[in-house]
């Protein structure tokens, strides 16, 4: 009976959690993406002020525990007058670090396209930005798509982080439930399950992409 | 020799990596139809003296005239249209690896020239044809030879109209039995009137195609004339002890 309104209370939690889990990951996945790919790409390529920025917030966001961020954004910032929602702080300070690392990826992917790509296009008459746009980001996406994947998989993980500023996700509604009916061994053996299918199934949207974008001759089989 | 108007000239060109001087002054004119031909040995600046024909190299000084007019290669517009106009072919194809023959000749018709793209489609298709490759067009780079692959670089180099085209070894890095294949190919455009200048090791290519032979060594063209007058027998020139070791290494391998 006491089983029963536990296991029913554990599911809906949960649930309700995953939830609120999955509206963290996605955008916090794509933002992190789509700063990477800038951030790494003006890694690249910028010039050397563009270049010491950039390594400039690699170097934060790698440098610094994420929870030492969350509690920055969520509990810092008020002292200059912004404030966050618990949400937002979490999506931002996730995107932020993921980008940092995405960085990493796209920009060693970006410097390992060989220069006869380069000079194959200039020598058509393409400018600089259309070679990297039509060249070598299109060859690089394609290198930087196993780390890049391998960075949102970690993001599923530390989203659960988010309980830290107070948001409530699969993680938090878990933590409560075990708290309060002093069950955490189960409560956490369900909480990896559910981490174990989010990123299972992230990895099948994964290897989806990498099928979707194979190439001959570009490693990936 | 017709005594037309040269389509790309260039005049005094210099370039130095660090402290090592690739070039010392070279010159030449390119009249529309001629085919010049380097030789020399490596490290001869060849390759450095074409890469500045269209800047992919930037020279230290020197001036280049193209189609009557200085090119002012400080401005990237000016420079892009130039490059457009001038075909390179490089000893490694540099095709883009991530696209299929045809979409190599496409991206740079739709992207540089602003074609549509059906009728850069079209146009790829009669550029494949015209190597022969008009059933490998959905091919990747992975996929061809490297006879292959460098047709379809004369390819995409052809479908941009180019005025002139710069051929940088093109068969120097191909097997032996696939070499024949891409000299037909350049042969076919000798005899359509393209404008060449070509350097090669290739000694076909050399004694039946070249107008003029330039033969560079540290950075100069140390010797230029005719294949008649360079290679005629007993001149004792250094392109016919150059042309000589060719031969001797040619013959070991047939």
């Amino acid at each position: 009976m006491d089983d029963m309104a536990f296991f029913r209370e554990l599911v809906t939690g949960l649930n309700r959690g995953l939830l609120m889990s999955v509206m963290l990951i996605i955008p916090s996945a794509l933002g992190g993406l789509i700063i990477g790919i800038v951030a790494g790409a003006l890694r690249a390529f910028g010039n050397s002020l563009v270049i010491r920025i950039g390594d400039g917030y690699a170097a934060l966001f790698r440098g610094t525990p994420l929870v030492v961020q969350l509690f920055v954004l969520y509990f810092g910032l008020p002292n200059v007058g912004i404030y966050l929602t618990p949400y937002w702080a979490a999506v931002t300070g996730f995107m932020l670090c993921s980008g940092a690392y995405q960085s990493e990826y796209v920009r060693g992917a970006l410097l390992s396209i060989k220069r006869n790509q380069y000079l194959g296009a200039q020598a058509l008459g393409f400018t600089r930005l259309q070679t990297i746009f039509w060249v070598i980001i299109p060859q690089a996406m394609r290198r930087a798509l196993p780390g890049c994947g391998n960075e949102i998989i970690y993001l599923i993980k530390y989203s659960s982080l988010a309980y830290i500023v107070t948001f409530m996700e699969l993680t938090g509604e878990g933590k409560t439930i075990a708290t309060e009916y002093f069950r955490f061994t189960e409560v956490f053996l369900v909480i990896g399950f559910y981490y174990l299918i989010l990123v299972s199934v992230a990895k099948i949207i994964l290897r989806k992409t990498e099928k979707a974008l194979e190439v001959p001759g570009f490693g990936s089989v | 020799m017709s005594r037309s108007e040269p389509i790309l000239k260039v005049e005094n060109i210099t370039k130095s990596f660090g402290s090592a001087e690739i070039l010392k002054g070279v010159g030449l004119e390119l009249p529309k139809g001629a085919i010049k031909i380097l030789i020399g040995p490596s490290g001869g600046g060849k390759s450095t003296l074409l890469q500045c024909l269209n800047c992919l190299v930037t020279p230290d000084s020197g001036t280049i005239w193209f189609n009557g007019g200085v090119v002012n290669i400080q401005k990237s517009k000016e420079l892009y249209a130039f490059r457009q106009q001038v075909g390179m072919i490089f000893q490694d194809f540099n095709l883009f690896d991530h696209l299929t023959a045809l979409d190599n000749i496409i991206i740079a018709l739709c992207k540089v020239k602003k074609m549509s793209k059906q009728q850069a489609r079209e146009r790829a298709m009669t550029e494949l044809d015209q190597v022969g490759l008009g059933d490998k067009g959905h091919l990747y780079p992975a996929e061809l030879s490297g006879g292959q692959k460098q047709r379809v670089a004369i390819a995409r180099a052809l479908a941009m109209d180019p005025k002139v085209l710069l051929l940088d070894e093109p068969t120097s890095a191909l097997d032996p039995e696939l070499v024949g294949e891409v000299v037909a190919v350049i042969r076919s455009l000798a005899h359509k009137g393209m404008t060449m200048i070509m350097a090669t090791h290739q000694i076909s290519l050399i004694r039946n195609l070249a107008d003029e032979i330039l033969f560079m060594k540290d950075g100069l063209i140390a010797e230029r004339g005719t294949p008649d007058e360079l290679l005629g027998k007993g001149c004792g020139t250094l392109s016919q002890g150059f042309c000589d070791k060719l031969n001797e290494i040619a013959g070991e391998e047939s």
